[in-house]
């Protein structure tokens, strides 16, 4: 790492860095073209864009599940915290710890709520009751769910509401303390109601990490980022402050997508 | 609509079939309890007996009980338990066996196979199942049972080891027909698994083998079951095989390297002896009529368990 780079991870400028990203599937499919673009630390970065234009291809692969996807090829370089996180030698356990995840529908575990938290805590091998029961409450708590599920955490995961279910699956990604979130349309699949809970834990996440969310939503993605992204067609067409790049967009494809009159 | 018509008549047609197995057998198989007493198909008494050179008699000494199946025999013995253990005892070590290594197959076709080594494996699997049992007990029969013998003989089984043709063999010919249904239905049970499931398993830094542990397996455990029990009701169900190389004897030992013969292997040697309506061939009756009501109780497990699977799967 370089002086430069050093300070800039210690002031949190850049905390993640995609630089001249290429993606391709099946060996020759180009899903994203040269993508170069960072987040500073604990701001919320929205990546909107129409369906098949890369958005979430990009967030899959700052943690690598994108590599579950036979036949795929990264190219270039994304650094987290100054680290890279791409190449053969990546401790993906640890990685993936850093970089939690939230999915596009709520896919909580068939299991108690309890277990469903402590799931990722178990993995990385904490046994311990007292510090189990710690955890749970405080990412239950930071997930804005502790109040309506504290008397029934044995209860199925799968007997919450839709909403309840996706902000569990924020608490699970929590546990294990990550500093980056990557939601990939974490309200797709909600109600106006579910939605407006999850984008408020947003602002109140924001605080103590770093966002990169998805959305097909560009109000959403006015309401709760800092800054915005656009993709098209696997490329980034422009990206700035969210009020900026909302009020006055410097492209054309830009202005034309966020007044409807495309994509 | 004719068409729905003749398809409701087809509909109804196994529904009836299936019925009327039901009654036919245990309409016969209970006359067998009008024939014997009830303790008859249990175990036969054998009187003792001495010739007394005083008298010029035969005295009855005592009684011995013993658990024998030969219904040719004067007086006829109707014990049917030694058939039952033979049974079972192929069918349950059929079981372990086949589901240790189905269960295993499923787990490496659904998460570890790469698209080509499943597209090679699974069709083999599938061909395997089609392959008619009799063959199977041939090839058990003719090529396999001396090799097993053989290699029992390194294990230092030689001692126990009394039939060529025993529970083991005949298990594991059942096991040929049974692992593939087991591994195939457990590989479509954990893909039933949704794959949101996974990579939020991976998502928070489990490896791929904490996420089959933890993650895959749990929630499709109930189709995981479901295989087995199935698998159970093959191997329970299993004929020639059984009859080509499991022995064919009626007894009852613990040693599983000694002959037994099963229900069905009974049913299949003996139908065409057994005079009509004689008690014998009730009993064979019976005999059905027992397999027929295991195999629907173990359909019914399989189902009921199959929709807890659905409920629990709901995402």
């Amino acid at each position: 790492m370089t002086e430069k780079s050093k300070d800039a991870v210690q002031s949190g400028k850049e905390y993640v860095q995609i630089r001249n990203l290429n993606v391709f599937y099946n060996h020759d499919k180009q899903a994203l073209h040269d993508v170069t673009l960072s987040v500073d630390r604990n701001k919320v970065l929205a990546l909107i864009g129409p369906s098949g234009c890369g958005k979430s291809t990009l967030i899959k692969a700052v943690n690598r599940i994108l590599d579950l996807i036979p036949e795929t090829r990264i190219e270039g370089d994304i650094r987290v915290g100054g680290e890279t996180v791409l190449g053969p030698q990546i401790d993906m356990t640890e990685l993936r710890q850093r970089v939690g995840m939230v999915f596009q529908r709520p896919n909580p575990f068939p299991q108690t709520i309890y277990d469903n938290v402590a799931y990722g805590l178990r993995i990385h091998g904490v046994r311990d009751r007292g510090t189990l029961d710690e955890i749970v409450e405080w990412a239950l708590r930071n997930s804005a769910l502790w109040e309506e599920v504290k008397d029934r955490l044995k209860a199925s995961a799968m007997d919450l509401s839709g909403g309840q279910q996706q902000r569990l699956c924020i608490a699970r990604a929590l546990a294990v303390q990550p500093d980056v979130l990557l939601m990939d349309e974490p309200c797709s699949a909600l109600d106006p109601i579910a939605t407006g809970k999850i984008e408020e834990l947003i602002q109140a996440l924001k605080k103590d990490y770093t966002i990169l969310i998805v959305t097909h939503n560009m109000q959403q993605a006015a309401r709760v980022s800092n800054y915005t992204a656009l993709m098209w067609l696997g490329k980034l067409i422009e990206h700035g402050k969210t009020k900026d790049f909302f009020t006055n967009p410097k492209e054309k494809i830009t202005e034309d997508y966020i007044t409807g009159r495309s994509g | 609509m004719l068409v729905e018509k003749v398809l409701l008549v087809c509909g109804l047609l196994s529904t009836i079939t299936i019925a009327l197995i039901f009654i036919f057998l245990f309409k016969e198989g209970f006359k067998a309890f009008s024939d014997a007493g009830i303790t008859e198909f249990l175990y036969s008494v054998t009187q003792q007996t001495q010739y007394n050179p005083a008298t010029d008699e035969i005295e009855v000494t005592g009684e011995s009980i013993g658990f024998v199946w030969q219904p040719a025999g004067t007086p006829p013995r109707l014990s049917i338990l030694p058939l039952l253990w033979g049974s079972f005892g192929v069918a349950f070590l059929a079981a372990i066996i086949s589901t240790l290594a189905g269960i295993a197959i499923g787990i490496f076709l659904s998460e570890m196979a790469t698209r080509r080594v499943r597209d090679l494996v699974k069709p083999a699997l599938e061909l395997l199942v089609g392959i008619p049992t009799v063959v199977i007990g041939f090839f058990m029969l003719a090529v396999l049972a001396r090799p097993i013998r053989e290699s029992a003989g390194f294990l230092g089984l030689d001692g126990i080891y009394r039939d060529t043709y025993n529970m083991m063999v005949g298990a594991l010919g059942v096991s040929i027909v049974i692992i593939p249904v087991i591994a195939s239905l457990v590989d479509d049970a954990l893909r039933a698994v949704p794959k949101d499931l996974r990579a939020a398993s991976l998502g928070v830094g489990a490896t791929r083998w904490q996420t089959t542990w933890r993650v895959v397996l749990p929630a499709g455990v109930s189709g995981v079951v479901a295989a087995v029990v199935l698998g159970f009701g093959r191997a329970f169900g299993e004929t020639m095989i059984v009859l080509m190389c499991a022995g064919n004897a009626p007894q009852m030992s613990m040693n599983p390297f000694e002959g037994v013969r099963t229900m069905t292997a009974s049913i299949a040697a003996e139908m065409g002896t057994a005079a009509q309506g004689s008690t014998w061939q009730h009993t064979l009756f019976l005999l059905g009529a027992i397999l027929v009501s295991i195999s629907f109780v173990l359909n019914l497990t399989v189902e009921v368990i199959a929709n807890r699977y659905r409920k629990r799967i709901r995402l």
